[in-house]
């Protein structure tokens, strides 16, 4: 099943899907929130019941939730692969060695976990490059092609917050298509927050904050898509710019709320690693 | 009155609702909480059918409205911590980079507090089901010195992002507002993780701590995963650090 296909296949792909959408989306949640959601809907149906008779189709849904998992399966083969060989290469500041093997640690027990829920159901392996070419750039991350390591190791570590950040946004975009099932909707929040740690840490080691204020980076242009749409002022229906001068202002605000990617941009940011089958 | 008032449950209830979880998670790898339900007295024999007690602590309430009440008690507290630390010593002979971590942090809860009492008033059907303003007694901290305003910092942020991740299965995702709450949690979660990460490393730098394996679970692998634990378990927890003085009660929020 290919992404696309999944994506149509969303109950509520509206909220997934691009910004003006998504917008829409919550605006009508606004408006029928009070008069639907909360009367009609009684509010009392506990989740379970609710869950269980929206599985009708398990079929479809175990469909949907393997399609995610080895979406994120695809994100955490390419985090596990870049800090292994980050770390064989040297290219890492001796004081930043504990963070990064920390860091590579997880990635690989994420992919050992997700090949463990995904059994023959996985995904193999993409071959990746992080020099990324496949996306018309010319990085030398782990030294290979004569750069030194000063140069390198600002790649490594622009490299590093970039994918851990889209890491954060990819998993929150997931988060509604993995509630039919409670264990794997847990183990991918459990998994969420985690690449939420990394990427503050990694951000202020490079003397960026620990959150996303609106769309600002100090990564190279071709990755400004990894904060798009991380401006956004707009929450639960409710237009909150401006509303919040006493408490560091709308800067403050977009860094109090995370934003999801579909799976399209996330795989759009992916693909400038990943080198294209035959 | 401390709100550990908070009394041990009816053991009816109790196997009941883990009956109901064995069933439901059977063949899973579930590693929730023990999920308590939360009880102030004991009239849950006849549960809704008595008429509301004016007089009666608050209840969280079900459903998602009590969920949304639930995870607005967290944003309090947070927001009512930061307040007293942002006043204190210890904040104010920071250097400029804590400094400045702790004020946006103060910022993002008081931000999170205030949109949860818009969207909550929004959404429930009566004004008299949105949590109250609770109030809060820290002075058992001493907010001139590190250790009690750090610990208790990191403290609150990993509680918070382990709710956070027990609270989203709970989140009733059949209708578009509930998906839309799934992901609010979604996006306010990653960034009390943030938080508790960079305030992590500032107590000790460079270290693994920022995502230690004191706080981390393993699932079936090395420890890599933040842990997700219920409400009852969260509230409990909380109402032991004796801050919560205006008592509530969470007897009806979902368990699964």
């Amino acid at each position: 099943m290919n992404f696309i296909k999944l994506l149509e296949s969303l109950s509520n792909k509206e909220l997934l899907s691009e910004k003006s959408s998504r917008r829409d989306s919550f605006n009508q949640f606004k408006n029928v929130g009070r008069n639907v959601a909360l009367a009609s809907i009684p509010f009392g149906l506990a989740a379970s019941s609710s869950k269980a008779k929206a599985a009708t189709s398990m079929a479809a849904v175990q469909e949907d939730t393997t399609a995610v998992l080895n979406f994120a399966l695809t994100l955490e083969y390419l985090e596990k692969e870049f800090y292994m060989k980050g770390l064989e290469s040297g290219v890492i500041a001796d004081d930043d060695m504990t963070v990064f093997e920390t860091i590579s640690k997880h990635e690989d027990a994420h992919v050992e976990f997700l090949l463990n829920a995904l059994g023959e159901n996985a995904v193999a392996k993409p071959t990746f490059d992080f020099t990324g070419a496949p996306g018309g750039l010319e990085l030398d991350p782990f030294m290979e092609n004569g750069t030194d390591q000063q140069t390198a190791y600002t790649q490594f570590m622009a490299l590093a917050q970039g994918f851990e950040d889209t890491g954060v946004r990819a998993y929150k975009g997931q988060a509604v298509v993995l509630s039919s099932q409670n264990d794997l909707l847990d183990y991918g929040l459990q998994i969420h927050s985690v690449e939420a740690r990394h990427a503050s840490q990694v951000r202020r080691m490079r003397m960026e904050k620990g959150w996303i204020t609106k769309a600002e980076n100090t990564l190279p242009e071709p990755f400004a898509p990894i904060y798009a749409g991380e401006d956004n002022t707009m929450q639960g229906g409710v237009q909150l710019a401006g509303k919040f001068g006493d408490f560091g202002g709308d800067a403050a605000l977009t860094e109090a709320f995370d934003e999801p990617l579909n799976k399209e941009d996330v795989l759009a940011i992916g693909g400038i690693f990943i080198v294209p089958e035959n | 009155m401390k709100s550990n008032e908070i009394k041990a449950l009816d053991p009816k209830e109790e196997i009941k609702g883990r009956d109901r979880r064995k069933f439901l998670k059977m063949g899973g790898l579930a590693i929730a909480g023990s999920g308590l339900l939360l009880a102030c007295n004991d009239d849950d024999d006849f549960g809704n059918t008595l008429p509301p007690d004016p007089d009666a602590d608050f209840d969280l309430g079900e459903g998602n409205l009590g969920i949304l009440n639930y995870a607005y008690a967290l944003e309090q507290l947070e927001a009512a911590f930061y307040a007293e630390v942002i006043k204190g010593s210890y904040y104010d002979g920071l250097e400029a980079g804590p400094k400045q971590m702790f004020l946006d942090t103060y910022n993002h809860e008081q931000i999170h507090r205030a949109f949860f009492k818009t969207a909550i008033t929004t959404a429930a059907p009566s004004e008299d089901m949105v949590l109250p303003d609770l109030e809060f007694d820290f002075s058992s901290l001493d907010f001139s010195s590190e250790a009690d305003v750090l610990g208790t910092t990191i403290a609150l942020e990993d509680t918070g992002v382990a709710a956070y991740n027990g609270a989203g299965k709970l989140i009733d995702t059949s209708d578009d507002a509930g998906k839309a709450y799934l992901t609010l949690a979604g996006k306010i979660v990653s960034v009390e993780a943030r938080h508790a990460s960079a305030f992590r490393d500032l107590m000790n730098p460079n270290s693994s701590d920022f995502a230690g394996d004191d706080v981390l679970v393993g699932i079936g692998t090395d420890p890599a995963f933040d842990k997700a634990i219920l409400p009852g378990d969260i509230l409990n927890a909380v109402s032991g650090l004796g801050f919560i003085t205006t008592p509530f009660t969470a007897k009806n929020l979902p368990t699964e």
